[in-house]
């Protein structure tokens, strides 16, 4: 059974994109064929964060139009195996997405993908409403800022309601909070809302927390997913979640602030 | 302002302020959306087997919609019937 994860937040610029990558990459990483989706119409992103924009030839709302098929569109990824990406429109907009032609893909993906991730558009709009409609399940990224809690909240008001599980009255979205761009040391000092006060507002199953790392422009720098860059701590945090998300225990790290040794305090900063 | 009440006021942070400002803000905007869908499940199943007396539909046909506006609300109920149920009713 394949499952349709959208990956959503109201508020743009918290994550979205970059959770989709490493989250698409760290699935198929372990084996179980995935593909990314960019429903962003006009505002294409997903290629450039995957480093595979200059592969991009047909692109999704081409597939609905019946321009071109899927094996023609789909780019399979370099690194690393099992991994597809579906490219956006650039030169189109949102409306070209339709709900008949979104389902047709999905159900053609559905035939031999495991895992479906769709990278949603920032907004309410078509575009998100589009990408969340399908889901199965979906991941609420969400920085530890009032307007992104407060996005965030509204969006899953939108999938209690407007998704199609919703509509057919069957069983709700599952819903999973990743909490980015997190600095504990922020948090500790009460400069910023914590983990728990996020779960709490929002009440909703926290799956990960990606600390604010420099490793994730480093990562867009060069078009890899930060995922892979296992040495970083949002590449860990990135692990950990993907795990976790597949049933294993794996304790959250990065709530508090690493401790520097005194040499590391003497000769760093 | 003493001494002590300017090392207390610095300690407590702008986050206990996001918090309880984002509760607020987040039950009124709920208070919209979640008292009333209630009884749409019902609604529809109601409507479902009062239609399918008549026309035989299924569950997908049928859809209800509430919206909510500053001071009323409006119900929207769609109905599609296929093809041929319309042709063997008229």
């Amino acid at each position: 059974m394949s499952k349709v994860i959208v990956v959503t937040s109201g508020k743009g610029g918290v994550g979205k994109t970059t959770t989709s990558a490493s989250f698409g990459t760290g699935l198929a990483q372990r084996g179980h064929k995935t593909v990314v989706i960019d429903f962003d119409v006009g505002l294409r992103n997903l290629d450039l964060i995957m480093g595979c924009e200059r592969r991009v030839v047909y692109d999704f709302v081409n597939v609905i139009n019946n321009e071109s098929n899927l094996h023609q569109t789909l780019i399979k990824d370099k690194r690393v195996e099992n991994l597809y990406v579906l490219p956006a429109s650039q030169t189109r907009d949102k409306e070209a997405l339709t709900r008949e032609g979104v389902e047709r893909v999905l159900n053609e993906l559905r035939q031999s993908f495991e895992y479906i991730v769709c990278d949603s558009p920032a907004g309410i709009e078509r575009g998100a409403l589009m990408a969340l409609y399908f889901a199965d399940e979906a991941l609420i990224v969400t920085n530890p800022e009032v307007s992104s809690v407060r996005d965030s909240d509204r969006i899953l008001g939108i999938l209690a309601s407007r998704s199609r599980r919703a509509e057919q009255g069957d069983e709700p979205v599952k819903e999973h909070l990743v909490l980015a761009r997190y600095a504990p040391d922020r948090a500790n000092r009460g400069d910023m809302l914590s983990v728990d006060d996020v779960v709490e507002i929002l009440g909703i199953p926290l799956l990960g927390v990606i600390p604010e790392s420099q490793s994730v422009l480093q990562a867009s720098n060069a078009g890899v997913p930060v995922i892979l860059d296992e040495q970083s701590d949002a590449g860990v945090a990135y692990n950990d979640l993907i795990d976790r998300y597949l049933g294993e225990n794996r304790p959250h790290r990065f709530l508090t602030v690493e401790k520097k040794g005194f040499f590391r305090r003497l000769f760093r900063n | 302002m003493g001494l002590l009440d300017y090392f207390r006021s610095t300690r407590r942070g702008t986050a206990a302020v996001a918090k309880e400002r984002l509760q607020i803000i987040v039950a009124h905007e709920r208070g919209g959306r979640r008292h009333s869908p209630d009884y749409l499940p019902a609604l529809k199943k109601d409507l479902l087997d009062v239609v399918r007396k008549y026309v035989p539909i299924s569950q997908n046909q049928v859809k209800v919609h509430l919206d909510r506006r500053e001071d009323y609300e409006v119900l929207e109920l769609n109905i599609t019937l296929t093809d041929e149920d319309q042709a063997g009713h008229k």
